[in-house]
């Protein structure tokens, strides 16, 4: 039995674990990140949380200069711009997040299909401060 | 698919807009009263607006952008309509071709015969990285926000994985750029109504009035592929692949069908309406086209008995110049990996087999998210009635379509109009 829930927020709980969680469907073994109740393939709710691999690749991405305010608190502006991605996991689902060491300069070289493992990147400061999901060349 | 019938059939017999644009003095409601007298203009036989018996409103946050909810009994109560029933409807950018779409359902029911659909949104009022804020809130802001994403993100992210697919260049973006352009600058209701052209040659007088260095460039594709005229926002989408931040308001003026030459000889008929949605980009196996889009129009046209080659113009959603390349394909225009070279091929020009966005689409007439989709018909009203002036297509076009996009593809509803002699 995984410590964490099926609630949305415990993805985040697990993040900060250093864990990737999702669900798996025990029905008809569909894995879904983040984790739900209520299994997108068959529609069933005997899904249970497991840990995801962590393994994937970049399927689509894109090197962003004007950023959001959370990303502009981060530090990131025009002169500094940063990369976010969707990556497919090795488990099969997709999910967005920051990928961290590619050569944002040439972003007609970043590579759809480069082999990616999970990380974590610390944004805010004081009690805003948090872990979100980042990706990282494997 | 099950076919299933409409218990009656709906008209449009007039449509109008505000000026879309950037308007310091002007709240939603100034914008929302500029439309509706211009409607008054467009409905040929006139109305008593005391005949309206519902109003339907598609605005996607004036709770964030004014700090106004609640706006549809407002909006009525400024133009006179109070105390009918009002109703905001909210799906992003969606909002008002959804609106629509229900504000016919409601016709067909037989509930009302005379209904006003309206869109609005006032979004200049903020700072830019403000809006970006709202409008992030159309997207999944627990899981697809926090990973850094920002709407030019998403489309960008799409392109890149379009580009990766079917090995199409970057360019391709620009001339859809410049194709709405061409059209904005024929549209007195643009926000931009100026060709790609004349705004690298106003940059350029100006930088020479500055005293500063004036840049080089010679045609439009030296001044798109020139980080200095068109800066990066998310690659691979510049600047000149988004739409811009708009105020702006649009109106329609449905009826039951057996009403319609009450308003006029030569109502346009809703023959086609379908919608869907869809979960956040990353649930999604294919990110080279929208499904949610596909999947509306094939409901419309399986409504409306059509196939794509029937449809004589399309208003599409270009929020930004990937997201028409895809919309093309999405609505059977062209094939799947075929519509970057279509554009290139001017075949979605004004003049082309298949125009597309003659209004300028959301790229140059603007983009006030919640008014965009009823925009959208009225550019189509004025295309089957003829009265499109310098931007008319020719050949005298009996049916147009309108494709609205919410977020990044989470609401598509397609609507099909056509005039009958």
């Amino acid at each position: 039995m995984s410590k964490y829930s099926m609630n949305s927020k415990d993805f985040y709980k697990a993040l900060n674990d250093g864990k990737l969680i999702g669900s798996r469907c025990k029905l008809c073994n569909a894995y879904a990140i983040p984790q739900k109740l209520i299994c997108p393939t068959c529609h069933q709710q005997e899904s249970e949380i497991i840990d995801f691999s962590g393994e994937g690749k970049l399927v689509a991405y894109t090197v962003i200069s004007v950023p959001p305010v959370m990303m502009a608190e981060a530090g990131y502006d025009a002169k500094n711009p940063y990369c976010v991605g969707i990556v497919e996991l090795e488990e099969g689902p997709r999910i967005a997040a920051q990928i961290l060491e590619v050569d944002i300069s040439t972003p007609e070289n970043i590579k759809i299909g480069t082999p990616l493992r999970m990380t974590t990147i610390i944004r805010g400061e004081a009690e805003k401060k948090a872990n979100y999901l980042a990706f990282r060349p494997a | 698919m099950a076919q299933k019938k409409w218990s009656r059939n709906v008209a449009l017999v007039g449509a109008g807009m505000s000026k879309f644009g950037a308007f310091p003095n002007k709240t939603s409601r100034d914008l929302f009263v500029e439309a509706f007298l211009d409607l008054k203009n467009y409905v040929e036989k006139g109305f008593d607006p005391q005949k309206i018996e519902a109003f339907y409103l598609g605005n996607f946050s004036s709770d964030q952008f004014e700090k106004q909810a609640h706006l549809a009994p407002i909006l009525a109560s400024w133009i006179g309509i109070s105390p009918i029933p009002t109703l905001r409807v909210e799906d992003a950018c969606a909002s008002s071709g959804v609106a629509l779409r229900q504000a016919a359902l409601a016709i067909a029911a037989g509930e009302y015969d005379v209904v006003l659909v309206g869109g609005v949104e006032k979004m200049t009022d903020l700072h830019i990285a403000e809006v970006t804020e709202v409008l992030a809130t159309a997207a999944d802001t627990q899981f697809e926000i926090p990973a850094g994403f920002t709407f030019p993100g998403f489309y960008a992210a799409m392109a890149t994985a379009y580009m990766a697919q079917y090995d199409a260049p970057k360019e391709a973006f620009y001339y859809v750029s410049i194709k709405n352009h061409n059209n904005g600058a024929l549209n007195d209701k643009a926000q931009y109504n100026q060709t790609i052209r004349q705004i690298m040659e106003s940059k350029k007088e100006r930088a020479a009035m500055k005293g500063r260095p004036v840049p080089g460039w010679e045609s439009e594709m030296d001044f798109l592929s020139d980080p200095k005229g068109n800066p990066n926002i998310a690659w691979p989408m510049a600047l000149f692949d988004c739409s811009p931040v708009s105020d702006g308001a649009a109106v329609a003026l449905l009826v039951a069908e057996e009403l319609a030459k009450e308003f006029t000889d030569e109502p346009l008929y809703l023959i086609g309406s379908g919608q869907a949605s869809d979960g956040a980009l990353s649930d999604r196996t294919t990110l080279a086209s929208i499904p949610a889009a596909e999947l509306a129009a094939k409901k419309a046209y399986h409504m409306a008995g059509l196939t794509p080659v029937d449809i004589d113009l399309a208003e599409v959603h270009d929020c930004f110049t990937i997201a028409e390349i895809m919309a093309t394909e999405d609505l059977g225009f062209f094939p799947h990996g075929e519509g970057w070279k279509a554009v290139m091929q001017g075949r979605t020009a004004r003049n082309g087999e298949c125009p597309i966005n003659t209004s300028g689409g959301l790229k140059a007439k603007g983009h006030p998210v919640g008014a965009s989709g009823v925009g959208q018909v009225v550019e189509i009203w004025k295309q089957l009635q003829g009265i499109a002036g310098d931007r008319q297509v020719a050949g005298e076009p009996r049916v147009g379509l309108t494709h609205n996009v919410g977020g990044s593809g989470q609401t598509c509803v397609v609507n099909i109009f056509e005039r009958r002699d």
